[in-house]
């Protein structure tokens, strides 16, 4: 197995903030716009976006939830991996906001395509953009797309993209790594 | 994730703590989806279900039904008392019969002890016993165990007394094996014509008077008196019964400290517990009810994981 790094804490800590940016230029307070991270790694950027937003942009009142989508999978029963279901927690309503999906690796699509599913049971958003650090290029089984990439990456299947984040790894890191 | 050491939920007898756990934590992430605006997830919605009963059961049945329906799943029911049953035929052509229908999962409820057990050798759809006899009714005791949980913080060390109609009660025994599994103290308590003999040996303690019961619980779960399955009396009178066994408000002020009233369903008001009991704070039985589907929705949802396409 060797691993290459594609962006280290430096190169992620510009990108987080270019990202930042990019949200208030169509977002501005956020009076009418939440961020959902989705679980079970999104959570972390969204969280690291939300805390910049906060502190470095002073944006108050930023609402931000977290979106398990195990149970909207449209892998259930195919194949061995069974996924581990993680906690959903949606304080706010979500009924004709402006709902921005944050993920740390956009690969198929079908995870946002369960999120998509998902976000429905707790009401009809007025719009939903999708946000992610890396977006693999040319291995998307459905028509989905970012709104925000942090970084495209173009990455054979054989090929892992992970996102270590400094809160579980220790670090903060992109590495491609070849199994 | 984990998955279940079994294929069929017949009894907790068949089950390890670290299933329980799992089934636990998997509720635990569907008590949040009953609890949104929408309250269904499409995750079993290639599986057919069929809910057996050859025994009646309103909440039970509504119960696994509406579990099985915030699942996505097809659900067929059945009634022993409107089918070919009463025509003589058997339960394992009753069954082949709605297997042939391509069910992948059966919910049955019986009035013999071991059909489940039965039926799961001879069929091959994953199968959940829903109450056989005086036997065993795992989701029961699931929930039950689940909502100490809920209250109590944790289910090991604390001291649980089942009081009631233990000779009868399919709850008491499935609970007594789930609380034993999770390392809880039971006791069970009622009239000595109502505990079955030996019952010690399950390594529970027997008490036959109920205010030194509650001044040891925790937690009280009280039984119904199944008179529908008392072919003698085992007492003299329903308010001698109630005399000796029912639990009042007057009762439980007496006590030096606050115990968690559980019962299972459905309530004789008056009898097994008056009504300013049953609707106490220190009541959870709809709290019970409401996890009911929780963890029916996880148990179902961990063994529709283990068939395969």
């Amino acid at each position: 197995m060797s691993q290459k790094v594609l962006l280290n804490a430096t190169a992620i800590n510009i990108i987080l903030h270019r990202l930042a940016c990019q949200l208030i230029e169509n977002h501005k307070d956020f009076s009418n716009t939440v961020l959902i991270g989705l679980q079970p790694r999104g959570k972390y950027l969204a969280n690291r976006l939300a805390e910049m937003l906060k502190t470095e942009y002073n944006i108050k009142n930023l609402q931000l939830g977290h979106l398990d989508i195990t149970f909207y999978r449209d892998d259930f029963r195919r194949g061995d991996k069974i996924h581990e279901a993680n906690t959903t927690e949606i304080n706010f309503i979500v009924e004709d906001k402006k709902v921005v999906f944050i993920d740390d690796v956009l690969y198929t699509g079908r995870s946002i395509r369960a999120a998509l599913t998902a976000i429905q049971s707790f009401g009809r958003p007025n719009e939903i953009e999708l946000l992610t650090l890396i977006d693999r290029r040319f291995s998307r089984h459905l028509p989905i797309q970012p709104n925000y990439r942090g970084r495209q990456v173009d990455a054979i299947n054989e090929e892992k993209v992970k996102v270590n984040w400094k809160e579980n790894e220790g670090e903060d890191a992109v590495y491609l790594i070849n199994s | 994730m984990s998955e279940l050491s079994v294929n069929h939920l017949l009894g907790i007898k068949y089950l390890q703590e670290k299933d329980i756990q799992l089934i636990f934590e998997t509720a635990d992430h569907f008590k949040e989806v009953i609890n949104r605006p929408i309250k269904k997830v499409p995750s079993l919605r290639d599986i057919t279900i069929a809910n057996l009963f050859f025994e009646n059961s309103t909440r039970t049945k509504l119960s696994f039904e509406l579990a099985e329906k915030r699942l996505s799943a097809d659900v067929i029911n059945f009634s022993a008392g409107q089918s070919s049953v009463k025509k003589g035929e058997t339960l394992i052509d009753t069954v082949n019969n709605i297997l042939s229908m391509k069910v992948d999962m059966v919910v049955m409820r019986h009035p013999n002890p071991g059909a489940s057990v039965f039926l799961s050798k001879h069929v091959s759809a994953n199968i959940i016993n829903a109450g056989d006899g005086a036997h065993e009714h795992p989701t029961q005791a699931l929930l039950d165990s689940y909502s100490i949980r809920e209250r109590l913080g944790d289910v090991a060390g604390k001291n649980v007394v089942i009081v009631g109609d233990i000779l009868h009660s399919r709850v008491a025994l499935s609970n007594i094996y789930a609380l034993k599994l999770q390392g809880a103290n039971v006791m069970v308590c009622g009239p000595k014509t109502l505990l079955p003999k030996h019952i010690d040996k399950l390594g529970v303690k027997v008490e036959t008077n109920l205010l030194k019961a509650l001044q040891w619980c925790d937690v009280a779960n009280m039984l119904r008196v199944q008179n529908e399955r008392m072919e003698i009396s085992y007492f003299p009178s329903t308010r001698e019964y109630t005399q000796q066994f029912g639990v009042n408000k007057a009762l439980l002020d007496s006590l030096d400290k606050e115990i968690t009233i559980m019962h299972p369903g459905p309530i004789n008001r008056g009898v097994e517990i008056t009504s300013d009991v049953a609707d106490s704070k220190q009541a959870i039985i709809l709290d019970q009810v409401q996890n009911g589907v929780a963890v029916r929705m996880a148990v179902i949802y961990l063994l529709a994981s283990k068939i395969k396409q």
